[in-house]
């Protein structure tokens, strides 16, 4: 069933989709970040994918693009999945935010705003929501120190 | 209010008239900190799972009340705060408003190993001992510590209380408080 998803997907946005991917039953589509609110319209309109499980953000250090934006859909009638990940480039770190499509993705966005430093355009509330309000820095970032920026590195223990 | 007659005792002075003897000299230091030491009233105010140490403390098997310490839900009427578990940096402003929303004298108890020195939680997020926020007169150590941990830190609190001198008269502007 998600393979004919795919496959319309692939015929609807063709030069959208950049990889797609099945692991175990796992069905998971990279697209462009350029279409990624006409995509997720087209998937909750057109395949039913009518709850957003999950919005969050990946941090591939080292890798380019560095950011990945990961969207965990779920179609409640069929109890069917979906996984969309989005590429973003560390200079433009920046996607649509599809809280027009699914009204749930705003915390979710806020989230990864916040702890991975990914903005989200147009969105309605972008604010911090974990960390206080004047915290400076994405803390989920692989290269920001665990111990948070005016300590020491960890340089393990004595005993 | 009645009067109760000595056996044998003569001649009567006039405050043995009216009290009767039901008269002890004390000094004004030893009952103040009587009564601050033997009605601690914590605020209810729990972090994490020191929490769960703190209200089966409070509880039946355990029972604070005996001790005169009974949680309340006020930071206007607690004597003491107990710090019950990781203080982060985004709760931090929250206890500061509450201690300071405490009338002297106050106290404070950090409970387990997370309010002491942050414990296992030695990240960007967590406050690494709420000492460098607060003046924190009892550590408790334990992860989390039993509740017989926690009644040693308030029993080692009121002996602390104890040994304290002048707080009264400090209050009024006679000298200063000579710490326990």
């Amino acid at each position: 069933m998600s393979q004919a998803v795919v496959a319309k997907l692939k015929s609807v946005f063709a030069a959208s989709v950049l990889e797609v991917k099945e692991h175990r039953g796992e069905m998971t589509v990279t697209v462009k970040k350029e279409d990624i609110v006409a995509i997720c319209q087209f998937l909750k309109d057109e395949a039913g994918y009518n709850f957003l499980c999950d919005l969050c953000g990946v941090d591939y250090l080292g890798q380019q693009p560095r950011f990945m934006v990961v969207y965990n859909l779920y179609n409640i009638t069929t109890k069917e999945r979906l996984r969309v990940k989005v590429p973003v480039a560390e200079e433009d770190a920046a996607v649509d935010t599809v809280s027009t499509v699914w009204t749930t993705a705003n915390w979710p966005e806020r989230e990864c705003w916040d702890l991975m430093g990914i903005s989200f355009n147009n969105h309605p509330d972008l604010r911090r929501i974990l960390m206080p309000a004047d915290w400076v820095g994405y803390p989920l970032r692989k290269d920001y120190p665990l111990q948070g920026p005016d300590r020491e590195t960890y340089q393990g223990r004595l005993s | 209010m009645g009067v109760v007659k000595a056996v044998g005792e003569a001649p009567e002075a006039e405050h043995t008239k009216v009290l009767g003897n039901n008269i002890m000299t004390t000094s004004l230091d030893l009952v103040v900190n009587w009564s601050r030491s033997r009605s601690l009233w914590p605020l209810t105010f729990g972090l994490a799972c020191c929490a769960i140490e703190m209200m089966s403390t409070g509880a039946a098997r355990f029972d604070l009340d005996r001790m005169g310490v009974l949680f309340r839900a006020s930071p206007r009427q607690s004597d003491v705060v107990i710090i019950a578990g990781t203080v982060t940096y985004k709760m931090l402003p929250v206890i500061q408003v509450l201690y300071e929303q405490m009338p002297e004298p106050k106290y404070v108890v950090a409970m387990g190993a997370c309010a002491s020195s942050g414990g296992i939680f030695d990240t960007y997020s967590v406050v690494q001992g709420i000492d460098q926020f607060l003046p924190v007169d009892v550590y408790i150590p334990g992860c989390p510590p039993r509740p017989e941990g926690l009644l040693y830190g308030l029993i080692k609190l009121q002996e602390k209380i104890m040994r304290e001198r002048n707080t009264f008269g400090a209050a009024i502007g006679a000298g200063n408080v000579i710490p326990g």
